[in-house]
């Protein structure tokens, strides 16, 4: 199992000019955060669901940039049509890192559907992404950044990860008005 | 018939141009079929079809961070799919526009259409959406018009809904 928030900032301290990370509502936007403050990010705080067809319209807006959605199991599995449609309008930049925890953490730690039955590597494979698969532990980080990076995607990449609570690291602002336009800054040649 | 119908969508279809809207995303009505081959042909305009009419809103938002302008075209059950994904372009204030062909409505054959064609304009305005409406032909070319402009110009959501009157009641018939 990942520790989320370790990898997660191990992900982003070396990144490159021409990422634009994106996360979903809840823990991927507090994992985001704590990487440091970058108006390069853009995190979700509400509009469950929404994480994967947003970075698709923005991958699809910015070719030329790489485009990384670190989002959740309970996200992911709120809009599971929206992998259906990033497999059938495909973009070659947009890499979907799913931090399943298998529980809504934030929550209780109720179990989600990935706790029982549901994997979401084999449901973004019969869903067309063909470049999906599983990561367990750290030792794998340097195959995601090839991923993220080089590989051609679309690309859903699923992390198994710990269970536990984090601190809670907020963005710069609740304000989505604010945090849309310090990230939209970052995109204007 | 036939040719006026398709005039009004080559009426929105222009609005698209001229206001480069250049992503069409959708879960297809037959009301706004014309409207969707109509950009598939064109090249400067990406065409999406969704599997649930939420998406859309994300879609849209996402594109517009990235600097393109977008419309989501469905139909009015689909609403009802997207109102809490409409905080999105709300707490944002991303511009977001789409055209809802209405059912439940003029002439309705289908009485499960009736509760979301009714609901309609409600729960759109309970999420801060301006709705327009458009009921003849004529009007649809500035109605979309000025709904756009609404949105791209103030950074709100907009919606105009397109009258069953104009689209014909669906009549369910075999052959």
């Amino acid at each position: 199992m990942i520790e989320r928030r370790p990898f997660v900032q191990k992900i982003l301290k070396n990144r490159q000019t021409n990422l634009r990370v994106v996360s979903g509502l809840g823990t991927s936007t507090w994992d985001l955060m704590s990487g440091g403050d970058d108006k390069a990010n853009f995190g979700f705080i509400g509009a469950m669901g929404q994480a994967i067809p947003f970075a698709l319209g923005l991958a699809m807006a910015q070719p030329d940039l790489r485009i990384l959605l670190f989002t959740g199991d309970g996200d992911t599995l709120m809009s599971l049509g929206s992998i259906a449609t990033v497999a059938n309008h495909p973009v070659t930049n947009l890499t979907i890192v799913v931090m399943d925890n298998e529980s809504y953490v934030e929550t209780g730690s109720q179990p989600t559907a990935t706790a029982g039955k549901t994997d979401l590597e084999i449901v973004a494979k019969g869903s067309g992404i063909s470049n999906s698969y599983t990561i367990k532990n750290e030792k794998d980080y340097d195959r995601l950044i090839k991923t993220i990076y080089e590989e051609e995607g679309p690309s859903l990449v699923v992390a198994k990860c710990q269970a536990k609570a984090t601190p809670l690291v907020f963005p710069h602002s609740f304000d989505g008005s604010v945090s849309i336009n310090r990230f939209m800054s970052t995109l204007k040649s | 018939m036939e040719g006026a119908i398709k005039d009004w969508r080559n009426d929105i279809y222009k609005v698209f141009k001229e206001l480069e809207i250049t992503m069409v995303s959708h879960v297809p009505d037959a009301g706004h079929t014309p409207l969707i081959n109509l950009c598939e042909k064109d090249n400067e305009i990406d065409v999406v079809t969704l599997t649930t009419e939420q998406d859309g809103v994300g879609l849209s938002c996402g594109a517009f961070a990235g600097g393109r302008k977008s419309a989501l075209l469905m139909q009015s059950s689909g609403v009802g799919n997207c109102i809490n994904a409409l905080a999105l372009p709300n707490i944002c204030r991303i511009p977001f526009l789409t055209l809802v062909s209405m059912r439940g409505e003029w002439g309705e054959f289908v009485p499960w259409q009736v509760p979301m064609g009714l609901g309609t304009p409600k729960v759109l305005e309970a999420m801060d959406v301006k709705v327009f409406r458009a009921d003849y032909k004529e009007e649809v070319g500035s109605t979309v018009d000025a709904a756009a402009r609404f949105a791209f110009n103030t950074n709100r959501s907009a919606a105009v809904l397109l009258s069953q009157k104009m689209i014909g009641a669906k009549q369910f018939k075999n052959g």
